[in-house]
């Protein structure tokens, strides 16, 4: 590839249950206005020339969710371009539009309100076919359970160490500024939690949550001028999985490893367990943080159980953020990784900062059990 | 500056009908991938990536590329969804051109799709607007104003007999395109019955002039200028696009029209001074008679009455001076999450020269196609036959 693109700055409204007071143009201009004062740029041909967005219709209850922020990400009578699916997505299609040469210059901006609909699973049970799984009465979060139900009974596992998995979590969350989850838990709380989709109990899920993330992204010349700061997208990977579930090895990490061998190829890396400062996993459930570590290379495939008994997790840098179980609506799941791992090779991520910190991997799932799985390597 | 050229290189389309009962999604969209493969004479092996788009709440489906990987060829590739409105099957011919130009991928499979029988389709459009101040006014395209803003200018007798002719240009065309939705055989000499016979919608806007509600699905092939010289494919290299959206109103009257600026930008990044010399033929989303007739102008840069002239005078017709949608455009068939990248693929088949029975008379050096979407947005492409040099221009 002739040309490098770099995230010159990222915002992220705090993240909470319900943010009943403002509208989704409210979310987006707090974070657009921010990524704007720290680059000092406006909307314009010789500033931010585009806007590629991120929102769901069916999560939003409305056609063209993105029409209602046109003139927030600063499109009135320019370009804005909406990706609709996992937030890591857009940050894959914003540096494609500045590689290409098409622009120098975007702005990147997710946002989603899980409070507004009755139940977030309704919502992903509409993701599931009218003939076969819909009547059955799938979502998202029975598909994950079913992947946890095979994901547990091939590394053994065990539900004490998802609990430990939350109680760490919620421990680094709490020194996240814009984290929703903040409060200590104890392995005998997570646990005493009420059973939602066994094996996943409620304190295994990521919470219903509001908010939004915004970027800029420039090509290299531009990015010199807009940051002495620049974090270099150097790979990109994504892959899709089958849809039915039963096609499917939910134990495993088909489509994962193949985005991350994407990415990685792209990124020049070999040897992923010993290369990253920092690691932000989408872990939407418990489970998911070792099974996910497995598909991106972190440990041995079936070595997730050992992984997590060996202090993986800390050794590794992963999730300081506190992840994706300290709360993120699924469309950001993957923006907000992305996010947190451009703090951490900015070196601003205070009380949680990697000293150091050169090489990080993010990482972005969507679909029933991570079917649409998505890897970007970052360096300074 | 391009970083790299940009062709496509196959299309397919499913079969356009109100009511396509007898498949489902998936099976849809596949009608359109296999055609697609079979055009470029290519394998799904050789695609490393699938781009999907439609309106989700049409259908009611979240996320529905996921249940379409089992059809669309998706399985095991890169690829994602995006979505903007009407104007989705561009976004997707533009998204694809980003990434075969950025490098990421060499070959990217595009599908645009939308199954309208399965939903209600006005309700969905009606859900664009504001919850707060716009629902209870929101029709999308199903406007009177689009005519009046014609009558107002040009009387009401002369806009009329406009609007009927560029309408029955459009339907001799659709005859032409055996994949067309609706093919009524319209006949020039009873205009002005057919448009007195025909239930008013809003105003002047009657059903003859609305655009169609389809089902259907279309796929396209962009290929890096690498893969187009392995495949010894015919290529229909991307020039250029330009996105111009506005924001969440549907005012017209003095507002600056998106079709214009984006007409400006991006004739003006490539020295068009004139876009009806400069360009062969013209694939415009015409969601209805009237829009068609009236957007000319703005598209072309044509001043007062310039565009009517062009359509009274017969010059839009397939074998005319500058042919306007000689596959009868979206009047004809409109599965909407498809329709803009139709568009843009029955612009590629003028250039390559598989457009068959529709094929323009003329050669085809450049074409041009157009979206339209959401509250008056605009997207813009030029293709060309010739590759362009040097990888296209630079956008500064």
């Amino acid at each position: 590839m002739a040309n490098r693109v770099a995230i010159c700055a990222v915002a992220q409204t705090p993240f909470s249950a319900n943010k009943w007071d403002v509208r989704a143009q409210g979310l987006v201009w707090e974070v657009v206005r921010e990524v704007r004062e720290q680059t000092g740029l406006g909307f314009g041909k010789d500033a931010i020339q585009a806007a590629v967005t991120v929102s769901d219709d069916v999560f939003d209850a409305r056609t063209i969710s993105d029409g209602a922020i046109t003139d927030v990400v600063g499109a009135h009578y320019g370009a804005e371009e909406k990706v609709a699916a996992d937030g890591a997505q857009g940050v894959y299609y914003a540096a494609a539009t500045v590689l290409s040469g098409h622009h120098d210059v975007v702005l990147l901006v997710g946002h989603c309100k899980e409070s507004q609909s009755a139940s977030r699973n309704m919502v992903t049970h509409l993701a599931f076919d009218p003939f076969y799984t819909r009547p059955v009465g799938l979502d998202y979060l029975c598909a994950a359970a079913l992947q946890a139900q095979a994901y547990m009974a091939r590394s053994d596992v065990t539900e004490d160490q998802l609990a430990d998995v939350v109680v760490r979590a919620r421990r680094n969350a709490a020194k996240n500024p814009v984290a929703q989850e903040t409060r200590a838990v104890t392995r005998e709380e997570v646990l005493a939690s009420p059973m939602v989709a066994d094996p996943i109990r409620e304190a295994f899920m990521y919470p219903v949550s509001d908010g939004a993330v915004a970027m800029i992204l420039a090509s290299e010349r531009r990015a010199q001028e807009i940051t002495d700061k620049p974090v270099w997208i150097t790979g990109l990977g994504n892959c899709y999985d089958s849809f039915f579930l039963g096609e499917r090895d939910l134990a495993g990490n088909f489509t994962l490893e193949r985005a991350a061998q994407r990415a990685y190829a792209m990124a020049g890396i070999s040897m992923p367990g010993k290369t990253f400062d920092v690691v932000e996993i989408a872990d939407q459930y418990a489970h998911q943080l070792p099974q996910y570590a497995e598909g991106l290379g972190l440990c041995d495939t079936n070595g997730g159980g050992p992984w997590l008994a060996a202090d993986g997790p800390d050794k590794q840098n992963v999730n300081l953020s506190g992840g994706m179980l300290a709360g993120n609506p699924l469309m950001l799941g993957g923006l907000v990784r992305v996010a947190e791992a451009v703090i951490q090779l900015r070196g601003e991520a205070g009380e949680q900062q990697v000293s150091n910190a050169r090489r990080a991997v993010a990482h972005g799932a969507t679909g029933p059990a991570g079917q649409l799985q998505t890897v970007v390597v970052l360096e300074n | 500056m391009k970083n790299r050229n940009v062709a496509i290189i196959g299309s397919g389309m499913s079969k356009f009908s109100s009511h396509r009962e007898e498949v489902n999604q998936p099976e849809m969209i596949h009608e359109a991938v296999a055609a697609a493969l079979a055009d470029a004479q290519l394998g799904l092996d050789d695609v490393d990536c699938v781009l999907h788009g439609n309106m989700e709440l049409f259908e009611m489906v979240h996320q529905p590329d996921m249940w379409h990987v089992i059809a669309d060829g998706g399985w095991g590739k890169s690829g994602f969804r995006l979505t903007t409105g009407g104007t989705t099957g561009a976004t997707l011919a533009c998204a694809a051109d980003n990434l075969v130009a950025s490098g990421l991928h060499d070959v990217v499979l595009a599908i645009g799709f939308e199954k309208l029988q399965e939903g209600h389709t006005t309700g969905g459009i009606t859900n664009m607007a504001d919850p707060l101040w716009g629902r209870s006014l929101q029709t999308g395209a199903l406007t009177g104003t689009g005519a009046q803003k014609v009558i107002d200018e040009f009387g009401v007798e002369r806009a009329r007999l406009a609007a009927m002719k560029y309408r029955t240009i459009m339907d001799e065309h659709a005859m032409r395109n055996r994949n067309a939705h609706r093919r009524l055989r319209l006949e020039r000499q009873y205009i002005k019955e057919t448009a007195e016979n025909s239930p008013p919608l809003a105003g002047e806007l009657r059903m003859i002039h609305m655009c169609s509600q389809s089902d259907g699905a279309c796929a396209a092939i962009f290929a890096s200028e690498d893969k187009v010289r392995q495949f010894g494919a015919n290529p229909a290299w991307i020039v250029d696009h330009e996105t111009v959206h506005r924001e969440e109103t549907m005012i017209f009257g003095s507002q600056v029209s998106t079709q214009r600026i984006a007409a400006e930008r991006l004739f003006g990044r490539h020295a068009i001074g004139n876009p009806r010399e400069a360009v062969d033929v013209f694939e415009m989303y015409d969601p209805s008679a009237w829009w068609g007739l009236d957007w000319l102008r703005d598209f072309l840069l044509l001043e007062g009455d310039e565009h009517l002239k062009m359509v009274e005078n017969g010059e839009i017709a397939l074998d005319g001076t500058f042919p306007v949608n000689p596959s009868g455009g979206v009047i004809a068939s409109n599965p909407i999450g498809a329709t803009a990248l139709v568009r843009v693929v029955e612009a590629a088949m003028q250039i390559r020269g598989t457009a068959g029975e529709h094929q323009v008379s003329k050669p085809v050096r450049r074409a041009l196609a157009s979206g339209f979407g959401g509250t008056l947005w605009t997207v813009l492409m030029l293709l060309s036959k010739e590759k362009p040099a040097c990888g296209g221009v630079a956008h500064e």
